[in-house]
């Protein structure tokens, strides 16, 4: 399946070197490590749409008429497990950034190439707690966990999911350490730090966030265990606990965790908008010290999911500041990006369409968390639709967009394959319109007043959640054109050459698919990144 | 030139994705202060923990924490240090190259380490037969504060109890590295493992440095007890 048969001549690289499923499974190449989670990763976020199906499907009628109102927690609370934990955290780091980080530095792989695998083992057996979970009668509490319910009325299984989480927590970390590792010790001779690609910048500051908040969430959901498995208590009021507590511990990770989720997005965006505009990033410093700026004071905002939770009024003001601030470093990114396509030649290929699609989407999603991040108006808009059309702007239309395009700009490197030109541009097209149509109308519906987890509403809402509904669809079919037309390109895809996009980086120096240590010869960095003037000839595709 | 005549000495325990042993001994090194770091993190939730709730029920926790055994705590602080200095005389024997001596500081770090497990399982059984484990059954004899003194010994457990799994997990790997130390996988020149279990070893203990004077400590002299 993916041992696709390679081109015509038989040249040595990572995918045929070795064969049979142990080569795969006890493998410490970084490529193939990011293939293991590019399946695994592809098969949590198919699972977790599934339940998105049975949300919006719910929706489309006032009534509650095809789930009742408990099992309706259930499925709100798995989309939101499946998609949060197994699938936005891991999914641009461990696939991209595990097969790219090493070749963009220009060395043979990770600086750890058993813990990396290591990491894989972990996040499957997190997955399987969570499926665990799944199979034997789910879980009510949201994906937020908010205790005293999660600890001690929930029906849910909270400590297995509880755990499974806790688990997967330590493959994140993991990854996060060892691209730290890798990028202080491992580059090439003359790549210095800023000589580095934008994507690297983007990982690196995704990786601090890693290593420094999923350690809070674990031990956290580890409190969560001991209190309900042993009433050992923590955050119960009966036990003598406060709740408010639970939600600063929780908060302190999953904040910054919308961060983990959208850098390396950001970072992908870099490298393509630069890439199909034949052009160096306008403000390649700013754009780097951007992505530590929001690793930095994503830290300092996780009040602002406490507006209403009784937080004092004055550290509600300064996270109300925070969260602004945090705005700015994101904002100079979107300028920069805007400022590299001006008097570019921009080429409107498929991974450009995502990323564009990327920019106007998370525009939208943070200009909307600008609304949010306001004291007064977050009290209205509280625990409505807002803030779901919000986060999903930011991490639907930020980071999934952000890793389709990448999936798109590098699947001929990974490959060694093209997809189909017009096929994919069909997708990208159908997934920006069918994104916007299922959460724009819920801006609105929230700031009308619908409340988030409910599966009946008032009759006047049911227009724009029947808008909703639709645009789903869409957005279904336009997610599901890439796996057709992706997994086809593995054998009937036109043979891809070394560098089909004209782009810079190191890892389009090697050939597709690369050679098991990358690099025939480790490189040595003489010029700046993207530097175009030295690409003579920019192959065109399609 | 220097690093390539280094590269082929130790061929062996240079991997192969790294250029020379000082790249592959800065990897481990940084990445082992790495994995400490998120460790300070881990047990960060629980100290927090403990800070907003001791803030908040100054009586209760003063009144629990004079429950715990101030003897014990001590005894086993004093076991935990001499361990860290018996793993600091392991590296140094290591650097040097002497095996044996290596390996009866390692084993005399086991013991120790065996003998701090020992003591806090005695320690958790008082509490066990006191009834001074928060649930159904807890009972706090001249607590103040009933409904808050659960707390303290909800933190009490977290926190020595997370100490005590990393001890045992130390405790694991002490004992692989001591066979591989005996079986001479260890030179003056490559001695990597050694040193990284030592940074783990001494994080651990320092843990509990924190962890004695904010659970046996503080107000102990409180009066305030019926």
């Amino acid at each position: 399946m993916i041992t696709a048969p390679p081109p015509e001549k038989t040249t040595p690289n990572y995918l045929n070197h070795q064969h049979g499923l142990k080569s795969w499974l006890l493998t410490g190449d970084h490529k193939r490590i990011g293939i293991l989670y590019l399946i695994s990763v592809t098969m949590f976020f198919a699972l977790g749409g599934l339940f998105a199906a049975l949300i919006r499907l719910e929706l489309t009628t006032p009534a509650g008429d095809l789930l009742e109102s408990n099992q309706y927690n259930k499925v709100f609370t798995m989309h939101g497990v499946l998609m949060v934990f197994f699938f936005l955290i891991p999914s641009i780091p461990a696939t991209l950034g595990n097969f790219l980080i090493p070749m963009m530095i220009g060395a043979k792989d990770l600086a750890f190439p058993k813990i990396n695998l290591l990491s894989w083992y972990i996040y499957v057996l997190g997955g399987i707690f969570t499926l665990y979970v799944l199979l034997t009668g789910g879980i009510d509490t949201g994906w937020t966990f908010y205790t005293p319910f999660s600890t001690s009325y929930s029906n849910g299984y909270v400590i297995a999911a509880g755990l499974g989480i806790f688990i997967n927590g330590f493959s994140s970390i993991l990854t996060g350490l060892n691209f730290i590792v890798t990028i202080h010790r491992m580059r090439a001779p003359g790549l210095t730090w800023f000589r580095l690609p934008l994507f690297v910048w983007a990982h690196y500051a995704t990786a601090a966030i890693m290593i420094l908040g999923t350690p809070v969430v674990a031990v956290t959901l580890f409190l969560v265990v001991l209190e309900r498995g042993f009433h050992i208590g923590f955050f119960d009021p009966a036990y003598g606990g406060d709740p408010v507590l639970f939600q600063h511990l929780f908060w302190f990770y999953s904040h910054p965790a919308v961060y983990i989720m959208v850098l390396p997005s950001m970072g992908v965006v870099s490298e393509v908008i630069s890439t199909f505009s034949s052009k160096k990033p306008f403000g390649y410093t700013f754009i780097a010290f951007s992505s530590v700026a929001i690793a930095v004071f994503g830290f300092l905002v996780w009040g602002h999911h406490l507006f209403v939770a009784g937080q004092s009024i004055y550290a509600g003001l300064v996270f109300s500041v925070l969260s602004y601030i945090v705005a700015i470093p994101s904002a100079v990114k979107v300028f920069n990006w805007a400022a590299t396509m001006y008097k570019g030649q921009v080429r409107l290929e498929t991974p450009m369409l995502y990323s564009l699609g990327f920019i106007g989407l998370f525009t939208i999603g943070g200009l909307t968390g600008l609304f949010l991040a306001s004291f007064g108006m977050n009290v209205h808009l509280t625990d409505t639709y807002f803030v779901v059309a919000h986060f999903h702007y930011t991490m639907v239309g930020g980071a999934l967009l952000g890793y389709l395009s990448g999936i798109h700009f590098w699947w001929p490197k990974i490959f060694g394959r093209m997809y189909s030109q017009v096929w994919s541009k069909v997708s990208a097209a159908l997934v920006f319109v069918g994104f916007n149509l299922t959460f724009f109308p819920q801006f609105l519906l929230g700031y009308m007043g619908m409340p988030r987890r409910y599966h009946v509403y008032p009759p006047e809402f049911q227009v724009f959640n029947v808008l909703s509904s639709a645009g789903a669809s869409v957005l279904a079919l336009g997610l599901l054109l890439p796996a057709i037309y992706l997994t086809w390109s593995l054998k009937y895809g036109e043979v891809a050459s070394a560098n089909p996009w004209g782009a810079t980086g190191l890892e389009w120096q090697t050939s597709s698919p690369p050679i098991a240590e990358n690099f025939e010869v480790t490189p040595v960095v003489t010029t700046e990144a993207y530097d175009y003037s030295t690409q003579q000839e920019v192959v065109h595709v399609g | 030139m220097a690093s390539q005549i280094v590269q082929h000495e130790h061929s062996s325990t240079l991997k192969h994705h790294f250029a020379s042993d000082a790249q592959q001994l800065d990897a481990a090194t940084i990445g082992m202060w790495l994995f400490l770091v998120t460790e300070i993190m881990f047990f960060g939730g629980l100290f927090l923990a403990y800070f907003a709730y001791r803030q908040a029920y100054p009586a209760a926790f003063a009144s629990a924490s004079n429950k715990t055994n101030l003897w014990l705590g001590a005894a086993n602080t004093t076991v935990l240090i001499c361990s860290s200095l018996t793993m600091a005389l392991a590296v140094h024997a290591a650097s040097l190259g002497k095996r044996t001596l290596l390996v009866l500081f390692l084993i005399l770090t086991l013991l120790l380490g065996g003998a701090f497990l020992g003591v806090k399982a005695y320690e958790y059984h008082d509490k066990w037969v006191h009834h001074e484990i928060p649930g159904a059954h807890f009972e706090c004899e001249g607590c103040e504060d009933a409904g808050h003194a659960p707390l303290f010994f909800s933190l009490y457990f977290g926190m020595t109890g997370l100490h005590a799994t990393h001890m045992l997990v130390g405790f694991v790997l002490l004992v692989i590295i001591i066979v591989q130390a005996a079986r001479g996988k260890f030179t003056a020149k490559w001695y990597t493992p050694v040193e990284m279990f030592g940074l783990y070893w001494h994080f651990v203990d320092i843990v509990w440095i924190f962890l004695f004077p904010l659970l046996y400590l503080i107000d102990r002299s409180h009066t305030g007890l019926k």
